[in-house]
């Protein structure tokens, strides 16, 4: 319900383009960064304080805190080098923050390429927001919007200009409308917990006081599934977020490892009631409508490539837990993994080319990508402890994880390369299995 | 000749009366009380007594003898008692044993080895002995390789032991089988020990 006023007030009241400059979609905006370019080069990026434009105390003090969250929000991401305020030659106080008045040399010379500005005017009920990106070389505006919220607002007002930010500058919005789900472990319990993308404001999901494991978003992240011992053996959850409700199906043997196909309601997990772990395809009622996999031994951990036709997913058919991909459309399954005795954890990237895994080798364990096509095996963790549990998020740019690096397992982040490695989740037990959503737009 | 006949005579007289005397001798003195009467008092008490004695005597054997019968008794059930507790003692020690033994595996396998199928073997014993038992079969991985695959490799650990019990005769809707992978570790630490102990089968009577 809160999530709806918010939606709201950000698209009746406030979201208003008031710049006639918007640059049309084209080829030539996504030349900044190249995600797909291993050899990742930060944008360098000067965030000056907000010009204060109601010179009340309100606005002064907002005018640091939002240039902050707006630095700390974008660098997220892993794109931008955020250049240090001591260095800016313009004068930090009366910061110009149009075209017409900035000295774009100023920002050339310190290497800065990308400007952002901010103007906050701040009364008791209304924060009103412009903010502005240029090309400093170029010497031109690239965004320019205007936001109007209360302020407990403007953590999303900042998030969704971060959003245009990143699809003028990727093609993508980014992650900041994503959250992820995790386990996480107190006291022999484990519970399912969820927070927003950048790990801030976790809450639990499930209070089962038993183990719930292997969370798993819809596509329409509207719903979630995933595994608990609450009946006594590990059954299947298939969760309504908002409503919590929806169906627990439970058979002989395991349900575990849910994984919903992609814009459809209906998602693949692996049952045991035969007596053999196969993956199945279910219903979003938890009904069977068939079996994916046919081969004796474990098969586990489905995970489906973004058009829904193929499948990865861990098999011991040739001995050793390998991923192999089936095509379900034409059903022919081969194998992607050859290197190591143990790769389990695949997670198909929503960008669609690259799969991530965990590797475990001399007893370590170590998070991979891989192509599709077996091809560009990379190594992306390496010397910090164990990393496992893999999970892409939606724009594809960057892979969450678990590692014991610390002592604990604890939720980290990094980028699609293995760069910009931080912890991401501060609670005190531990945390496992985290599941990055697909970018949330109608809650 | 004649005095000798005389004496013989005599005898023949004296001596019966003398035997009926002695073995008549309540009725001699009711019949006649006077004179005898001093000398045979002692004689009938004693025949009394005599007879008191026997019937006490006997009365003490019978009490002995029933004292031995509740004796006998006593220690009957002590000893049925004694067998029967260590019957159950036996049955708790099996049951104990049944739930204490455990079957190992290797790494990242659900083969049955030798010894688990000897230990297999011992709990069918006991489930044909206990026909009245049904069993929940877990089973458990150590805490190298990750969690969802560790599910699915204990739930096939489960299912081999499972397989077994059913092929040797145990009826297979006594038996249930429930995988927790890593999460329920008997012993937390990471070590090679710690490791094998903890990639197990473990029984519990339902």
């Amino acid at each position: 319900m809160r999530k709806l006023n918010i939606t709201k007030i950000l698209t009746v009241v406030c979201l208003v383009g008031f710049m006639a400059f918007l640059p049309a979609a084209g080829a030539e905006e996504y030349e900044y960064i190249d995600i797909s370019n291993p050899f990742l080069r930060k944008i360098p990026t000067a965030i000056p304080r907000f010009k204060n434009m109601s010179e009340n105390k309100k606005g002064e003090v907002l005018s640091v805190k939002l240039a902050d969250s707006l630095s700390k929000t974008l660098a997220f991401t892993g794109y931008f080098k955020m250049l240090d305020r001591g260095a800016f030659l313009a004068d930090p106080r009366n910061p110009d923050i149009t075209a017409a008045r900035i000295n774009f040399r100023n920002w050339t010379v310190i290497g800065s390429e990308l400007l952002l500005t901010g103007g906050v005017a701040a009364d008791d009920d209304y924060i009103e927001l412009e903010l502005r990106m240029f090309d400093t070389f170029q010497e031109k505006m690239i965004i320019g919007k205007r936001y109007k919220g209360r302020e407990s607002n403007l953590r999303q007002i900042i998030q969704r200009f971060c959003g245009e930010v990143m699809f003028h500058l990727t093609g993508t919005r980014g992650v900041f409308n994503s959250r992820v789900a995790f386990v996480n472990a107190e006291g022999g319990v484990k519970e399912i917990f969820i927070s927003e993308f950048d790990g801030y404001n976790p809450r639990q999901f499930t209070t089962d006081n038993d183990l719930s494991l292997f969370p798993a978003w819809s596509s329409d992240a509207k719903w979630l599934a995933y595994t608990s011992y609450a009946r006594g053996k590990p059954d299947l959850y298939i969760m309504n977020i908002k409503e919590k409700n929806g169906a627990v199906v439970t058979r002989k043997g395991i349900l575990i490892t849910p994984a919903w196909v992609p814009g459809k309601f209906e998602l693949a997990a692996t049952l045991s009631f035969s007596g053999d772990q196969e993956i199945y395809l279910l219903t979003g009622r938890g009904k069977i409508i068939k079996r994916l996999t046919t081969s004796r031994g474990i098969d586990v951990e489905p995970t489906w490539s973004p058009d829904g036709k193929k499948m990865a997913f861990v098999s011991k058919r040739s001995g050793t837990p390998q991923i192999y991909i089936k095509n379900v459309v034409s059903d022919r399954v081969r194998r992607l993994t050859f290197e190591g005795r143990y790769n389990t954890q695949p997670n198909w990237s929503p960008r669609g080319h690259s799969i991530v895994f965990s590797t475990m080798q001399l007893g370590r364990i170590d998070i991979y990508t891989i192509g599709v096509d077996g091809k560009d095996l990379r190594r992306l963790t390496e010397d910090q402890g164990d990393n496992e549990a893999p999970s892409w998020s939606p724009d594809g740019s960057l892979i969450v994880f678990s590692s014991n690096r610390e002592g604990i397992s604890k939720i980290y982040v990094m980028t699609a390369f293995g760069t910009d490695q931080r912890r991401l989740i501060s609670l005190p037990g531990a945390q496992t299995s985290p599941k990055w959503s697909p970018n949330i737009t109608n809650q | 000749m004649r005095k000798k006949l005389w004496i013989y005579l005599a005898l023949l007289v004296v001596i019966p009366g003398l035997i009926f005397t002695v073995s008549c001798a309540k009725k001699v003195t009711q019949a006649e009380p006077s004179a005898e009467e001093t000398a045979v008092e002692p004689e009938v008490d004693t025949a009394a007594r005599i007879a008191e004695e026997q019937a006490a005597q006997e009365e003490a054997a019978q009490q002995w003898e029933m004292a031995v019968e509740e004796d006998i008794e006593e220690q009957r059930q002590a000893e049925d008692a004694a067998k029967e507790a260590e019957m159950q003692q036996d049955m708790a020690a099996a049951k104990q044993m049944f739930e204490n033994e455990d079957i190992y595996f290797d790494f990242d396998s659900s083969a049955l080895e030798m010894m688990a199928t000897e230990v297999l073997k011992r709990k069918a014993d006991w489930l044909f002995e206990t026909a009245d038992a049904s069993i929940i079969i877990e089973g458990h991985c150590d805490a190298r390789g990750t969690e969802a695959y560790n599910i699915a490799l204990g739930d096939r650990r489960a299912e081999s032991a499972k397989a077994f019990l059913v092929d040797i005769g145990v009826d297979e809707s006594r038996l249930t089988s429930i995988s927790y992978g890593e999460e329920r570790p008997v012993d937390p630490v990471a070590n090679a020990e710690a490791w094998a102990k903890n990639r197990r089968v473990h029984f519990v009577i339902e």
